[in-house]
């Protein structure tokens, strides 16, 4: 494609929260690199994107994220993941290592990389597994990972539960800096649990998992933190429990952080009545108690990162008796405007928003990108705060439709997203 | 009597019957009850229309309740036990369903051993669904059917409705559908559930979610109860994670005419069936005709299956 | 359908009038008053058979046995009616076998309900002979069923239905009732 060489994006209100910048102004890219923010003059031949009445932001990022592919390419690949992401104004996405194999080897991580350069829309950051197979026995190769390109370390799908392991692991993962990503869920207490320990459950008679099953796991993660110093990052929090343990931990100055799904703090256990598969995810959707530690968390800053854990599943996965179902829903599509209710609700500000779902998830990860800062990668999102829309299933562009939004009345709409300049997906196109 | 619309195609639990719909259920089992008596105990009723039991777990009792429950009312009645070792769970059940569906059945009776199985088959097919067990979530039939007897003994506890009956539900709470149908059913008609037993056979939140009040100690739990409802402990709960011995549970929930003697007088003793004689209940407690209704129920089991078969085939598609 | 209008076709005296003649017109046919059992069809038809009964009694001067049916179970019209939930019992404790059954009605029409009635019957033993007894036939029969005695004829259209009312310590009336939708 023949690209102009400078784009202005014109008459937006542009939010780039590390910069401080909340202004209606002009963004002026060269190629793929963002070049200035203001009033910048109009260079010739110049492409004009008129962003009137929308805001400018740096592409959101997405640092949890299941691309089926290698080995699960019938619940989703990884060009129909990104398609997913650029519809959802997601212009960065770290994939998790449970595929087949497991992403445990630098061969993995290039096919990865390889097959996001060449059917990707959107940039892919591998997350490498902690241990082999995700075993949960022997560590990986993390300095050859993180060599061939992963940015964070997860067993994710599954805990790390051996007390030994994940001390060598956060010790181990201290030479590289790297970041260890906790799936925290104590497997023993969760053991045959479908959903949410509480009234709920037990009207359905599903069996439970209770919130302790988070906690406890955390509890003694932050324990090891404080033993090894390594840098830990809570997968998908969903306890208020826990939420309070990561709290403490950041208060006392340890390397602690976490992230939240917008599941987790727009829905509750209730949304499993009538044996809703596509309201089943691990760890489970919990009560409005939880539900409103999360949106205390979020308005007072402790949570780094709205993270989707978008979990693509084929519908045979999906459509079997509830507890037989697979586990995870899908995110991308609905992760800005699921999250703009909270500015909504006066949970956070908008520039709030945007920092947890950019520039914050970037630093964790060590990633350039999150940011309007020139001389940066023109990653960048233009949505309309104000439209109206009504999620649905069937209308979304990955490849599966497992959300638990499904006819949810939302606002804030995705107009356009650029990765590197090049613009990936528009509104109606 | 009272004259209430049915107009449910499914029956898949107590949470979805209102008093009156309870009622008519109840009345309609009373008639079938005088066809039980009869010499010739068949009547033309479902004459033409087809019943398929499908048993993913073992329930001989059940089964069989519905089976004759079909047959005395002249439908036909095919009987089809899947076991679960050879089921593939997922896919194979919908299949299974849509292979059924293809041949026309009226009413598929369906036990499964997940939660909400009925509820998903209700949705994703065309056919009515009775729910004959799912799980640990509920067992309507064994729910109206316990609720027919214990109306039957309304008279002789001195009472004319469930305003005010006290009734114990003991055992393994935590796994019973029983008693959850039964739980949501005598709240419905006014009753007054107790759970009674161990607190790691008690499910979380029980009270918020039931309106029953938790005990865990039987003495506590059946003091001056107007009914006494025995739970069926199963194997594979006997020992180990949830109780420690057989005998222990028996010393300290099982259900002997000392303990019963704290009930009320002329308590009924209850039993879903089967029971395990000298593990929840004695032998002497379980024969005693002075209190146990147990028989009674099995009667009741098929009256009110027959009443539910014909309010169901009774709604147009 | 709903009711439009309504009004009365007999009084509780009348009924009670054609009830007398009926029983003098049976027991001048009875000859084997010991094999003679009143059955009534539940509801109305229950209604009339004991006053009925009441009647035959005092002048075969004995007690003939009664019971009851309800057909709802033989009803050729299920899908239709099941939502209805009204269903009596049924009430047949004496043997039949042999029996001359005194079958009462209180309107005869289609004749379904005599043919559900007869089913049911014959599922309680195998009568001698079945007399029909109805207070008023107001026509449009489907079936071959002709009632041996009747106390009135009543011509109706396809929007009328005649209808046996209790009123308790008023009696029973008979009303015709004009239907519309």
């Amino acid at each position: 494609m023949n690209e102009a060489k400078f784009t202005l994006i014109k008459g937006g209100r542009i939010i780039d929260p590390v910069n401080q910048i909340d202004e209606t102004a002009d963004l002026l890219l060269e190629g793929g690199v963002i070049r200035e923010v203001g009033r910048p003059d109009q260079p010739e031949g110049c492409r004009i994107i008129d962003a009137d009445g929308l805001i400018v932001a740096p592409g959101l990022v997405d640092m949890h994220v299941h691309l089926r592919e290698p080995g699960y390419e019938y619940k989703e690949t990884i060009a129909g993941g990104t398609q997913a992401a650029a519809a959802g104004g997601v212009t960065s996405v770290a994939a998790m290592p449970n595929t087949q194999p497991v992403t445990d080897d630098p061969s993995v991580v290039g096919y990865v990389l390889d097959k996001a350069r060449m059917g990707g829309i959107v940039n892919v950051f591998p997350i490498g597994a902690v241990t082999k197979g995700l075993q949960g026995k022997e560590l990986t190769e993390m300095g050859l990972l993180i060599k061939a390109g992963c940015v964070a370390f997860s067993d994710d799908g599954r805990a790390i539960s051996n007390s030994s392991v994940m001390r060598r692991a956060l010790d181990y993962a201290r030479a590289f800096g790297a970041l260890i990503i906790q799936h925290a869920e104590d497997p023993s207490l969760a053991s045959e649990g479908c959903m949410n320990e509480g009234v709920t459950a037990t009207r359905l008679g599903i069996p439970g998992i209770p919130a302790e099953s988070e906690s406890i796991l955390v509890d003694r993660d932050i324990r090891l933190v404080e033993l090894t110093g390594g840098r830990y990052h809570v997968a998908h929090l969903s306890t208020a429990g826990a939420l309070q343990s990561v709290e403490r931990a950041i208060q006392r100055n340890l390397p602690v952080s976490c992230e939240i799904a917008p599941h987790h703090f727009a829905l509750t256990e209730e949304a499993v009545i009538g044996y809703n598969t596509d309201a089943k995810m691990a760890p489970p959707l919990r009560s409005e108690r939880d539900r409103n530690a999360l949106l205390e968390g979020l308005s007072r800053g402790i949570v780094a990162a709205i993270a989707t854990d978008h979990a693509p599943h084929d519908e045979d996965s999906k459509r079997v008796e509830f507890c037989c179902a697979a586990n995870g829903v899908v995110g991308l599509e609905t992760l800005l405007p699921v999250t703009l209710e909270l500015v909504r609700d006066g949970v956070m500000s908008l520039s709030d928003c945007i920092a947890v779902m950019t520039h914050r998830p970037s630093e964790l990860l060590g990633i350039n990108r999150g940011t309007l800062s020139p001389g940066r990668p023109a990653d960048i999102v233009l949505f309309d705060e104000r439209e109206r829309w009504t999620v649905d299933a069937n209308a979304l562009h990955g490849s599966t439709r497992n959300t638990p939004f499904h006819g949810r009345r939302v606002r804030g709409r995705v107009k356009r997203t650029l990765v590197a300049g090049r613009t990936v997906y528009e509104d109606g196109q | 009597m009272k004259a209430t619309i049915w107009n449910r195609k499914h029956l898949l639990g107590m949470s979805d019957l209102s008093r009156e719909e309870i009622y008519s259920i109840l009345d309609t089992a009373a008639s079938f009850r005088e066809v039980n008596r009869r010499e010739i105990k068949k009547v033309p009723t479902l004459r033409g229309k087809t019943v398929i039991n499908l048993f993913y777990e073992n329930s001989t009792r059940t089964r069989t309740s519905f089976e004759l429950a079909g047959k005395r009312m002249s439908a036909d009645v095919i009987n089809m036990s899947v076991a679960s070792s050879s089921v593939k769970k997922g896919e194979t059940l919908i299949d299974t369903l849509a292979n059924l569906e293809a041949m026309n059945p009226d009413v598929v009776v369906v036990r499964h051993s997940e939660s909400g199985a009925q509820e998903f088959l209700a949705r994703n097919l065309d056919a009515a669904i009775i729910n004959a067990g799912d799980g640990s979530h509920e067992h309507p039939t064994q729910a109206l059917l316990d609720i027919l007897t214990m109306e039957n003994h309304l008279p002789l506890m001195g009472r004319e409705n469930f305003e005010g009956l006290t009734v114990a539900i003991c055992g393994d709470v935590l796994h019973s559908r029983v008693a959850r149908s039964n739980a949501i059913g005598l709240k419905t008609m006014g009753a007054t559930v107790r759970f009674v037993g161990p607190p790691t056979l008690m499910p979380s939140q029980a009270e918020e979610a039931f309106g029953a009040k938790v005990y865990y100690r039987m003495e506590e739990g059946i003091a001056g109860v107007d009914v006494v409802m025995m739970l069926r402990l199963q194997q594979e709960r006997m020992t180990g994670a949830f109780l420690p011995s057989i005998r222990e549970y028996f010393e300290f929930w099982g259900l002997n005419h000392k303990r019963l003697a704290l009930a009320a007088p002329k308590a009924i003793v209850m039993h879903p069936g089967p029971m395990n004689r000298g593990v929840e209940i004695t032998s002497k407690v379980a024969d005693d005709p002075n209190h146990s209704v147990i028989l009674e129920q099995v009667a009741n089991g098929l009256a009110i299956r027959m009443a539910v078969l014909y309010r169901l085939c009774g709604v147009e598609a | 359908m709903i009711i439009k209008s309504e009004k009365s076709v007999l009084t509780n005296l009348d009924i009670l009038n054609i009830i007398d003649q009926l029983a003098d017109r049976l027991v001048a046919d009875i000859t084997q008053p010991q094999k003679r059992v009143v059955v009534g069809i539940r509801r109305g038809g229950a209604l009339v058979a004991r006053l009925l009964r009441q009647r035959l009694n005092q002048r075969l001067d004995r007690e003939l046995p009664i019971g009851f049916l309800d057909i709802s179970f033989y009803r050729d019209d299920h899908v239709t009616v099941a939502s209805n939930p009204v269903i009596g019992a049924t009430d047949l404790t004496m043997d039949i076998d042999d029996k001359r059954i005194i079958l009462v009605d209180d309107v005869l029409f289609t004749g379904r309900t005599i043919r559900a009635a007869l089913n049911a019957l014959f599922d309680y033993g195998r009568p001698e002979i079945v007399d029909l007894v109805v207070l008023a036939d107001r026509g449009g029969r489907q079936l071959p069923i002709q009632p041996d005695y009747s106390g009135l004829n009543v011509q109706t259209d396809a929007m009328e239905s005649i209808k046996l009312v209790d009123q308790k310590e008023a009696g029973l009336i008979l009303v015709r009732r004009q239907l519309g939708e």
